[in-house]
This record gives structure tokens, C-alpha cells and sequence, in this order.
């Protein structure tokens, strides 16, 4: 199956970095969670509610939506904060790109291990600009509350195609298509990567690490 | 076309449909009450969530989209609109944006009602809650308020889009393909506001009542159930409303009513403020918050004065106004320094002269509280019955107020009949202290400096004084920095001495002392010209 990839693109000033990346991938969570399912003895299941919760940015002229999930928002935040400290300690030009990937879960028999099918890939590429002055970082508010507004419209616009999905898994299989981990809402399995790119546009490291880590992952 | 489909199948589907056009109708005017929505997940299924979304029912609202359906289902040709528009305070409205809930003849005859369909209608509903957020109609929404007002209507059948100016722009939220149509949600938005910004969007003074909710606890509560409001009260007579839609189509008389949706106050659930701010015209100055330091204690203090005995307002009318209103104001904007307690008539009718900040005991809960404490440090003032300034004078003068660290009083002129006569040039005073008497302090909640006002000596000790004296303690002044305070500050450079060549005896007799050195000057200069040459030529 063929994984869909998305790129979403922003340019933002370093303190806009974390609400910026938090708006945009909790949008992307709110389309790809679900309420805990409680299965029932006939195979059937039903699904608990989800809430949401309005989030006011403080560095962007900028709302968003997310899952009000408390757990949920923590490790979103604490990759967040990851990326943006590598990405200022990069000593880049200040380009990075973080990733969310929903993936599935595949049994494999011994002795290989389970494997991770991504189905659905959203990159969202960062540019760091460095502003001069008060009336610039204001108009910058503005225009990346704006910007991030029509990359929300860009992942409504995706998701709302209604492309794969996995199939609703029965009980055993939950694990293998939703992290069951959170007790207030079900997204699907995930994953958050980022890497920073030096001046040569790609990075060497984490290419080979990734590489090392897939070939391990088999 | 229905053939294929299953009568539970059907129900189901037109079930969905129905909740869905109401949920959506929800998230759309919650996302136009102007506040931050939370709600709660909940791991276990109450089965009253639809969609398996957390999204409260305002009951109004339900009760409106219903009336508006009339029974019917969004369906080919039959779209559910709500429009949002602005309403200023001056009655002028534009409508901002419209959502429309449309099905179009497009079946997917494969789908499966009662798994895919809801699921994709759910994930349709986090993208609308996702969207709504987005248009340039959320921003105004959470800013509505004195100047403006946000309004919502629904309406059934063909889209009208006229409204929206030229230029609006659509952006589709999402399909659903069902079989037995699919299900569309967009909205159009208003790009041109150009109506808006000729029109003041400043804090000017608006003109209809005036909702100071602020500082007041809402009488409502999230437990208020939202029918005990009034929504009706808050919007515009029917008439106006009629004028304005004239010319949209039969189904609009179903729901020929805006409602509006400005935030009572903390409520998510309720829409409209409650009829007891609305019937509150309070004057505009009440809005006047202090913008200064100093105002802050000028206003709370006039506050305060209108608690006073009615004997002092009768003793006023005896005096006239001496006062400068340009002193007033020039003491009250550093400082609020005011002589007014040490002559109670004259003071209160400075204020009443003077006062402009408003006489309205219960317009805010901070005005409340000051009000209180404010009589409450006054009792011992109240026993002052002046009916002679200057009895009434000597009579003050042996009070000791609230907030006194010291009975260390100042002497002023005693024959004072002029208010802040203190500022007049004294060549007279031969007393080194500034003749300053302060008010009891501005009650805490809103000086910051609450803890100070008790603390440290009165400064300018001096001999056996007539008047109270409190230390002065500006608003915002720290006083723990530096030895020298904004206070000790302004009082010390207050009454500078004169400038030697501005007195007048020692100014001439030094004038006429250089115009006798003049010529002796003039012959030592004369004498040197040499030496004074050669250092121009060194200079060039």
C-alpha cells in the first residue's frame, strides 16, 4: 500500500516555532483520533467521546483546535520542545522538519520483529527567520497567524478526501492500529521524528542513523 | 435510488443527517460566542454524544436549527445556512460569513451507512470546529463586546450569498458521500471590510447601554440553564431585523430573528447577557478606567466622596469654587494629592466642581469595594458637621484618619479658605515641612503599594502641626529601591527655593553691583586684548 505524504511548509521566528509546530500537528491529531473503543462481548464495540479544547497562541495571531487530552498534549509538547532545541542549537540556517507518522502495525513471525507501515506521512518544514525589529515581529504575528490558518485548510483539505485508512481493528488487533496507551481518547499509532538540515540541505546523521535503524528493525 | 438501501439503513442515514446539521449549527454559533470552548473527554460512552464529539447542545440554539429545518433534512436543492453577521453598537450590521450544509445528487451507493458514514461525518464535524476557527469572522467574535455584537442566523433553502460583498472567498470544509447524496459543508466569508474600518472600531464611547461586566460576578453559571436567558432582549428590535432582511425568501419568516451571540460573561451555555447588566445604562464615565497612576487615586477618592454626609453637600453650596480645575487636575495626575479633607466643604465641592469620574457607587465590584472601605475609614471623619469652613476646619483638624503612621500633622495657613493654597509661591513659610495633607490612602485592592501604606515615618516631621498628615504614597512607587522615593521626591523639589537672581532685593542689588564692575571689567579685557587674539588665532 502506498504511503500518502504531505508537506506542509511554514516560516516562522524562532519563539513562534513551538505554537506553530503544536498547532498544526494537534489539527493533524484531532482528524486521527478517536474515543477509546470498549469492546463488546459480540465483536462489536462503541467509542468513547472525545472533547476538544480552544488554544490561544501566544506568539501567533492564532487559535487552534486540539483533542482535550491532557496526556496526549504532553508528548506532542515534549517532541515539540525536542525539535526546537535542536533546531536552535543546530547552528543551521535554521531549516528543520519534523514529521508525524501514522503507522500500522504488522506481526511478523520469529524472528522477525513487528513491523511499521506508515500510511500516512505529514512534514512540515520550518524556516527560522531572525527579526529586527518590534513592528516586524508584529506584522509577523499577523502574517504566520494567517499562514498557519491556510496550512489548517490544507490538512482539512487532505483528510477530508477520505483516503486509507486502516480498517477499525477488532480487539486484538487494537494495539496494532491505535495507541490504546492514553486513557482519555485513541488516536492512531504515530510517531514524531524531525531532523535539522545543515547548509548542505541534507543530514548525514540522521540518514545513517535512520538507515542503521531500519536495517536493525527487521 | 433509494432501492439498494435498507429501510434501517435509511432511518439511520436520515438520523445522522438531522444530528449532524444540528451539531454542525452548534459548533458554528459556539465558535461565535467569543470565548475559548472546552470540553471534556470521556473514555467511557454516555451514548448521548454524537458523532463520539464532545460538543454541548445550547438549547436555544438546537431550538432554532429546528425551527428552521421545520421537519425537513438538509437534502438536493434544500441547503441549512447560518450566517454570522456584525452588529454595531451604532445599529449598523454587515453580514460577515455564511456556512452552508448542502447535498448535492453525487451518490457512493457502496458506502456503509452506519459505519463509514458516521465516522467520516465525525471527522467532517473536527474539521468545521478546526475551520471555524480560521475565518476572519473567529477573531471578531472574540472581540465583540461594547463595540459590536455578533449576531447568528439560520436559515433553510437556497444559499444567498449577496450579503457577503464582493469578493468573499469559499473554502469547503468537506464531503461525505452517502447513498443517497453527498453531503457538502463550506462557508463563504466576507473579504471586504471596508464598511468596518471607516467606521470606529476604537474605544470610543458606545452608544447604546453600556455592559460593564468586567468586574461583576455573573449571575449566571455554567449550571444556568441557557432557556432562563433572554436572548430576545439583547439584539435589535424585530423591526430592524425585518429592514434588513428584506428580500430573503419565505423560509427566513420562520426565523426572521438574529440572536445574538456576545458572551454573557464566563457562560459557554448561555448567549446573551443577562437583563440585569442590560438595564444598566450606566453614564460613560464609568468606562473612563484610570489610565495613570495618579488617576487612580484622584478617581477612587471622588468615589469615595460620594459616600460623604449630605451636610457637607448642603455646607458646599455656601462656597464657590475656588479652585483651578487645571490644580486639580495637575495635583491629581501625579498624585492625587488633594487638600480637600483638610477643608471638607471646600473639598467637596471641589469635587463636585471638578469631579468628573463618575458617582456611581456600585458601577464595578472594585468601585464596590472601594466604596465600603472608603466609608469605613471615613466614620471618624463623619462626625464633621461644617457649617463654618473654618470651624469645620479646626474641627478636622483634630481627627486622626485611617492610615496615619504618626498624628504628625503639617501646619498650613490657618486662615485658609483656598484650597491647595499650599502650592501657592510661599515667601512667607518659614516652616521647612511641605505643607501637605493627603486623603486616607487608596484602599488596597488598588494600591499596589498596600503593604507601604502602613509602613515608614511620615516624612517632613515637624513641630506641633494642625493637620493629619498620612504619607503620601503614589500608586506604583517602590519605595523599597531607593532612600529616596517618588513621593519624598516630588515632595522635596515641590517648594524649591527661589533662585537667587529671582529675588527681588538680592536680584537688584546684584545687577546694580555688575553694572558698577562693568567698567573695571571692560579695562582689565582691554588691557589683555593681546593674550585674547593670539588664543582666537590658536583656536581657527
Amino acid at each position: 500500500m502506498n504511503c500518502r505524504s504531505e508537506v506542509l511548509e511554514v516560516t516562522v521566528e524562532a519563539r513562534q516555532v513551538e505554537e506553530a509546530m503544536l498547532a498544526l500537528l494537534h489539527t493533524i491529531l484531532l482528524h486521527r483520533s478517536t474515543g477509546k473503543f470498549h469492546y463488546k462481548k459480540e465483536g462489536t464495540y462503541s467509542i468513547g467521546t472525545v472533547g476538544t479544547l480552544d488554544i490561544d497562541c501566544d506568539f501567533i495571531d492564532f487559535t487552534f483546535v486540539r483533542v482535550s487530552s491532557e496526556e496526549l498534549d504532553r508528548m506532542i509538547r515534549k517532541a515539540v520542545s525536542e525539535f526546537k532545541e535542536a533546531l536552535s542549537n543546530s547552528g543551521s540556517d535554521g531549516i528543520g522538519q519534523i514529521s508525524l507518522e501514522f503507522y500500522q502495525k504488522k506481526k511478523s513471525r520469529w524472528p522477525f520483529s513487528d513491523e511499521c507501515i506508515p500510511w500516512e506521512v505529514w512534514s512540515i518544514k520550518v524556516n527560522v527567520v531572525n527579526l529586527a525589529n518590534e513592528q516586524e515581529r508584529q506584522i509577523c504575528r499577523e502574517k504566520v497567524g494567517e499562514k498557519l490558518g491556510e496550512k489548517v485548510i490544507n490538512v482539512v483539505e487532505v483528510i477530508n478526501r477520505h483516503e486509507y485508512l486502516p480498517k477499525m481493528p477488532t480487539q486484538s488487533e487494537v494495539d496494532n492500529v491505535f495507541d490504546t496507551s492514553l486513557k482519555d481518547v485513541q488516536p492512531y499509532l504515530y510517531k514524531i521524528t524531525y531532523q535539522i538540515t545543515d547548509c548542505l540541505g541534507t543530514s548525514v546523521s540522521t540518514t545513517m542513523r535512520r538507515l542503521i535503524k531500519d536495517t536493525l528493525a527487521l | 435510488m433509494d432501492s439498494e438501501l435498507s429501510p434501517q439503513d435509511k432511518k439511520d442515514l436520515d438520523k445522522f443527517i438531522k444530528f449532524f446539521a444540528l451539531k454542525t449549527v452548534q459548533v458554528i454559533v459556539q465558535a461565535r460566542l467569543g470565548e475559548k470552548i472546552c470540553t471534556r473527554s470521556s473514555s467511557s460512552p454516555t451514548g448521548s454524544d454524537w458523532f463520539n464529539l464532545g460538543i454541548k447542545d445550547i438549547p436555544e440554539v438546537t431550538h432554532e436549527a429546528k425551527k428552521a429545518l421545520a421537519g425537513q433534512l438538509p437534502g438536493i436543492g434544500r441547503s441549512m445556512c447560518v450566517e454570522i453577521s456584525l452588529k454595531t453598537s451604532e445599529g449598523d450590521s454587515m453580514e460577515l460569513e455564511t456556512w452552508c450544509l448542502e447535498m448535492n445528487e453525487k451518490c457512493d451507493k457502496d458506502i456503509k451507512v452506519s459505519y463509514t458514514v458516521y465516522n467520516r461525518l465525525s471527522v467532517l464535524l473536527k474539521s468545521l470546529l478546526a475551520i471555524t476557527r480560521v475565518t476572519p469572522a473567529y477573531k471578531l467574535s472574540r472581540k465583540q463586546g461594547h463595540d459590536y455584537v455578533i449576531l447568528y442566523r439560520i436559515y433553510f433553502g437556497e444559499v444567498q450569498l449577496s450579503g457577503l460583498g464582493e469578493g468573499f472567498q469559499t473554502v469547503r470544509v468537506g464531503v461525505v458521500g452517502t447513498p443517497i447524496g453527498t453531503v457538502t459543508l463550506s462557508c463563504a466569508y466576507r473579504t471586504n471590510l471596508a464598511f468596518m474600518s471607516n467606521r470606529q472600531f476604537e474605544r470610543s464611547a458606545p452608544i447604546m447601554g453600556i455592559i460593564v461586566d468586567h468586574f461583576v460576578d455573573p449571575p449566571c453559571s455554567s449550571q444556568r440553564p441557557a432557556n432562563m436567558g433572554q436572548p430576545c432582549n439583547y439584539r435589535a428590535p424585530d423591526e430592524e431585523d425585518g429592514g434588513q432582511f428584506a428580500g430573503v425568501q419565505d423560509s427566513q419568516e420562520v426565523c426572521n430573528t438574529s440572536f445574538s451571540t456576545s458572551p454573557p460573561s464566563q457562560c459557554v451555555c448561555t448567549l446573551s447577557p443577562s437583563p440585569s447588566k442590560l438595564s444598566k445604562p450606566l453614564p460613560l464615565d464609568s468606562l473612563q478606567l484610570p489610565l495613570a497612576p495618579g488617576l487612580v487615586t484622584h478617581t477612587l477618592y471622588a468615589s469615595r466622596l460620594s459616600y460623604q454626609p449630605p451636610a457637607l453637600a448642603a455646607a458646599a453650596e455656601l462656597c464657590h469654587p475656588v479652585v483651578n480645575p487645571n490644580q486639580v487636575l495637575h495635583t491629581g495626575k501625579e498624585g492625587g494629592v488633594v487638600l480637600v479633607p483638610a477643608q471638607p466643604p471646600q473639598g467637596a465641592d471641589t469635587h463636585l466642581t471638578v469631579e468628573h469620574a463618575p458617582n456611581t457607587p456600585g458601577s464595578s465590584g472594585e468601585d464596590d469595594g472601594l466604596s465600603q472601605s472608603g466609608e469605613g475609614r471615613r466614620d471618624d471623619r463623619r462626625s464633621v458637621s461644617p457649617s463654618d469652613p473654618v470651624e469645620s476646619l479646626n474641627a478636622f483638624t483634630r481627627k486622626v484618619g485611617a492610615f496615619v503612621n504618626k498624628p504628625n500633622t503639617q501646619m498650613t495657613i490657618a486662615s485658609l479658605d483656598l484650597p491647595f493654597a499650599a502650592f501657592a509661591p510661599r515667601g512667607l513659610d518659614t516652616e521647612e515641612n511641605d505643607p501637605m495633607v493627603h486623603p486616607p490612602e487608596s484602599p488596597p485592592c488598588l494600591s499596589p503599594l498596600q503593604g507601604s501604606l502602613h509602613s515608614e515615618g511620615s516624612e517632613g516631621s515637624g513641630p506641633q502641626d494642625d493637620f493629619v498628615m498620612v504619607d503620601f504614597r503614589p500608586a506604583f512607587s517602590k519605595d523599597d529601591l531607593l532612600p529616596m522615593d517618588l513621593g519624598t521626591f516630588y515632595r522635596e523639589f515641590q517648594n524649591p527655593p527661589q533662585l537667587a537672581s529671582l529675588s527681588l532685593h538680592i536680584s537688584s542689588q546684584s545687577m546694580a553691583d555688575d553694572l558698577d564692575s562693568l567698567p573695571e571689567k571692560l579695562a582689565v579685557y582691554e588691557k589683555n586684548i593681546d593674550e585674547f587674539d593670539a588664543f582666537v588665532d590658536m583656536l581657527q
